[in-house]
């Protein structure tokens, strides 16, 4: 099929199916902003967005969300919100809502019945796989679900469809993270409980915006900060959290390793680590220590751009400090060298000792609301459930009996979401199935998604609301939001906390796990599938995760309540769960840690006379993730309705580009027009652009796809770009409001 | 109450808060502004200073302004508002709004409907940082390293209020000079390029005496 042709593509009517999915913008409760409301039930759950997973009541009134209430009682936010958690009830009863299955007809979207849109969807599936072998049908699922959906996913994909390619949006968050922690430690956990911030003398945070991305986090960093606490922050722009930083190391995007090495090298130089831990419980410290020789503090300040005296000053205050704690997210991460930035910093942890006690630890801030939960339970192309991996015999003997499912009928492990992309255009997979994402906005390289879905044969999308992504699909089934079903998610301290179902879905959409669990009976898969509530679905993944290293055995909905959550790994009924992890040992074999010795490498792409600027994306407070739930409330799209592009004003002035003027940023992969913001509060060689829209406003149509060789994470944090000046009439963007006019005397 | 500007990292969950108290009826009576986001992130919350001589209830010609023995100043009550608007153009801090649609002024009254039953304030429940603390004096400032400051000097008024603002140590008083405007000086939007657009977007929205 020519799909170059626009007037054959998916989304032939793209005005029409904005018009009647949105995202509009809406801003009151259903009925409006009532005070003499008769509330039946106030239902304690947790914030549908990111992994601090605040505690949440939500406010019922006739089977409606109407409202939020704080809940003061739950130990992690003690009431405290950001604004995406004040106004995520407000997306419930969001007019652009998913009401029926919709199915494409002459590329417009006509409702159907149930029946009609899964038939469809199996027939199609069962073609496919009949024409083009098991493996033509890719599964792409989330983190943003429950656990019990997530493990649902991984079996559906393996016992339900049989296919090898199953894989999640994790891989676009930390999985990084996760590849290093599996290596450093054996398990991929944050080490230690959040209690444990207030008690470390210094905290050395890196690529963690944590005032945007995770503002409850900031609760414990102020209760440090009262106790006396510094912070180091370690990001190339200065933001609301490096403001604060007692040191901020304003680095070069891509360049942590040596960063790290070099603060590694004058610890060394300096006697401050700790070589009695090193010894007993370690492996690899000479190999580590020869590398970092080469990075005295003025290589690792020529690399990084950070000057020499603040590498040495941030090595001292971090090495003395009697407690210490290292976390990092998505900065550090989402690089093609992302496990190696992770491991480097591990290594600062390894080498002073500071791991396993109150106030002595480390870990990454998990992204997703159940991005850590999401990574446990096998919806990974290459995992099974509790950690399992599916190219082990023994695990795939466990997993297999629990499923009751032939042992060679489970197929082997996939490929990461990105590459199965790759896939879908050299025609390899024909099929998709996906949940909870938007490609559109959330995979790098934007054109070449696009083409990916035009290519499919066909394409099945859950969703609540139509997001970017699901335009393109050939059936979207209405799903539920997480205030219309139950189930657990894991924070990202491991601790495993239970969302509470407050009302049903509206119209005729259902819960997710309704809906993957029919498709498996339409594929004539019943047996596997014989669940009749999400407690069922909890009960079989206990005992799937039993002695795997996420092993929820011993943790039960009514023990999470009872506990306000419970850490994992929790073995027995009887067991209170684990806070802090590596307090007597680590989880590889010899129960010791590994140092990694890493060389610096520089981002597959660096600026050069054609780019010469390093593009960097990230996030906004107002907005989550691919924006298709925060996109839609008044009030989030009002703080922060477009993206942007912050440039340093001696940039500028060189570009000879105001603020507020659009520019055209342009990579080797794409181009997009954008406000300017000039701003002294980032790196003259940086800019930066949130990355929360789709279409023509995605930062992902110039972002780098190359990715990381073991994680697969791609290159969101660097590449090379140049910004044009737009000699065009559409100058200045913000007119009026760039006045400032007042509105006292009118109205 | 207690605002800590160098906490607030101007996420604004106070000003979605605010409107979710049942008496604010989706009206926010609370306001983040970027100092200036070309030079800095940093951002400063708004509420009502409660002052204990509240110059609003001093300019109502219609008593309409009443304080709780608690020292809450609270909305105009609806029966005596005149719409004369005095309140807002006199509020040494530009606090109150006058509401069209209503013919009512509206003000922060600490969520009155809340505090009276002993919860805390919607936007000192939610703020994420402790830039906004609602506690008793004994409880919260030991805790921190900042200092309560509650003595503001605007030209030559006085005024003395009953939250504080958490300053470094060498503060006594917040002093403005009168903001510049009578003096003859540059007002801000005569030259535009040197506050960005978000700021001024944000004031649109935030900072317009109506709702």
């Amino acid at each position: 099929m020519p799909t170059e042709l626009y007037s054959m593509s998916k989304v032939s009517n793209l005005e029409q199916i904005i018009a009647d999915f949105g995202p509009h913008l809406h801003d009151a409760p259903y009925d409006g902003w009532r005070a003499n409301r008769v509330i039946d039930k106030v239902v304690p759950t947790h914030c549908p967005y990111c992994a601090v997973q605040c505690g949440m009541n939500l406010l019922v009134e006739n089977n409606h969300v109407v409202g939020f209430e704080p809940r003061y009682d739950f130990p992690v936010n003690e009431g405290r919100l950001c604004p995406k958690g004040v106004t995520a009830y407000l997306q419930v009863h969001h007019p652009d809502r998913l009401l029926h299955p919709l199915i494409k007809r002459n590329g417009s979207f006509e409702p159907a019945s149930w029946d009609e849109a899964l038939d469809l969807v199996v027939s199609k599936f069962k073609e496919l796989q009949s024409k083009h072998g098991k493996d033509s049908i890719g599964v792409y699922s989330g983190s943003s679900l429950t656990t019990e959906k997530t493990y649902l996913m991984g079996k559906f994909a393996r016992a339900g469809l049989g296919t090898r390619y199953v894989d999640y949006n994790g891989r676009l968050c930390m999985v990084s993270a996760a590849s290093a922690n599996n290596k450093a430690f054996g398990i991929d956990r944050a080490a230690n409980p959040w209690d444990d911030i207030p008690l470390a003398e210094v905290l050395l945070i890196a690529g963690a915006n944590c005032a945007e991305t995770f503002p409850v986090l900031n609760k414990f960093l102020w209760q440090q900060r009262d106790n006396g606490g510094c912070w180091i922050i370690v990001d190339p722009r200065e933001t609301a959290t490096a403001r604060q930083g007692d040191l901020h190391l304003q680095l070069k995007p891509g360049t942590d390793v040596a960063l790290a090495n070099g603060m590694l090298h004058v610890l060394i130089e300096e006697k401050l680590i700790d070589e009695s831990f090193i010894n007993t419980r370690t492996n690899g410290w000479e190999d580590t220590k020869t590398v970092v020789e080469r990075y005295s503090p003025g290589v690792a300040a020529e690399m990084t751009g950070v000057p020499a005296e603040k590498i040495v000053r941030a090595a001292r205050i971090y090495g003395r400090a009697k407690t210490s704690m290292v976390l990092h997210a998505r900065g550090i991460e989402h690089h093609s060298h992302g496990v190696n930035n992770v491991l480097s910093y591990i290594n600062l942890v390894l080498a002073t000792g500071s791991i396993g006690k109150p106030g002595r630890g480390y870990g990454t801030i998990t992204g997703q609301g159940n991005g850590q939960g999401g990574r446990e339970h096998g919806q990974k192309a290459d995992q099974l459930p509790g950690q399992r991996q599916i190219s082990n015999p023994e695990h795939r003997k466990h997993v297999c009996q629990v499923w009751d499912l032939p042992e060679e009928e489970l197929p082997q492990a996939g490929v990461s979401v990105v590459e199965m992309f790759q896939k879908m255009r050299a025609g390899e997979i024909r099929g998709l199935l996906s949940i909870c994402n938007n490609v559109m906005v959330s995979l790098p390289d934007t054109n070449e998604v696009r083409r990916s879905l035009e290519g499919l044969d066909f394409y099945a999308c859950i969703d609540f609301f139509m997001s970017e992504g699901s335009r393109y699909a050939d059936v979207v089934l209405p799903g539920s939001t997480w205030s219309e079903d139950e189930g657990v998610t894991a924070n990202s301290e491991g601790r495993v906390v239970k969302i509470n179902k407050a009302a049903d879905p509206p119209g005729e959409a259902k819960e997710d796990w309704w809906i993957v669990q029919e498709i498996a009976h339409r594929m004539g898969r019943e047996k596997y599938f014989q669940f009749k509530n999400p407690r069922e679905i909890f009960e079989e993944l206990r005992i799937a995760s039993r002695g795997g290293n996420a092993d929820y055995y011993g943790i039960t909905w009514e023990k999470i309540e009872r506990q306000n959550g419970v850490f994992w790994p929790c073995p027995s009924e009887d067991h209170p769960g684990t806070p802090r992890l590596f307090e007597d040992r680590f989880y590889h074999p010899d129960g010791k840690a590994r140092f990694h010795a890493i060389e610096f490498e520089p981002a597959q792409e660096t600026p050069d006379e054609e780019f010469p600027l390093i593009l960097t994306s990230g996030r906004v407070v107002y907005q989550y993730l691919s924006g298709n739930q925060t996109r839609r409330i008044g009030f989030l799209v009002e703080q922060c309705p477009e993206p942007y592009v912050e440039i340093h004003p001696e940039t500028a002035l060189k570009l000879k580009v105001n603020d507020g003027e659009r520019v055209r940023v342009v990579s080797r992969r794409g181009e997009g027009v954008f406000p300017v913001l000039v701003v002294k509060t980032i790196r003259k060689d940086t800019i930066f652009i949130p990355y929360h829209w789709g279409e023509q406003l995605a930062v992902n149509q110039l972002t780098n796809p190359e990715l990381d060789p073991i994680s697969k994470i791609p290159e969101f944090k660097a590449c090379a770009a140049r910004i044009e000046k737009i000699h065009s009439r559409q100058l200045p963007i913000v007119g009026e409001k760039r006045k400032g006019s007042s509105r006292s005397e009118f109205r | 109450m207690f605002i800590d500007p160098q906490r607030c990292i101007g996420c604004r969950a106070c000003v979605a808060a605010c409107r979710e108290c049942a008496t604010h009826k989706g009206y926010s009576m609370i306001y983040v502004d970027y100092l200036d986001r070309s030079e800095t992130t940093a951002t400063m919350p708004t509420v009502c200073m409660h002052c204990v001589e509240p110059t609003c209830a001093l300019v109502c010609p219609a008593d309409a302004i009443k304080t709780t023995d608690e020292g809450v100043v609270l909305s105009a009550l609806k029966p005596r508002c005149l719409d004369c608007r005095n309140c807002v153009n006199a509020c040494p801090f530009g606090v109150p709004k006058y509401n069209t649609e209503m013919h009512l002024q509206m003000k922060c009254d600490m969520c009155f409907d809340r505090s009276s039953e002993g919860l805390k304030p919607m936007c000192a429940s939610v703020c994420p940082t402790g830039a906004i603390t609602f506690g008793k004096y004994q409880d919260i400032v030991p805790l921190r390293r900042t200092k309560p400051v509650n003595a503001h000097v605007f030209g030559n008024q006085k005024v003395e209020t009953k939250v504080y603002l958490m300053l470094p140590t060498d503060a006594d008083a917040v002093e403005v000079d009168g903001c510049g405007v009578f003096e003859g000086r540059v007002m801000p939007e005569q030259h535009p390029g040197t506050e960005s657009w978000i700021d001024l977007q944000v004031e649109q929205t935030d900072k317009s005496n109506e709702f």
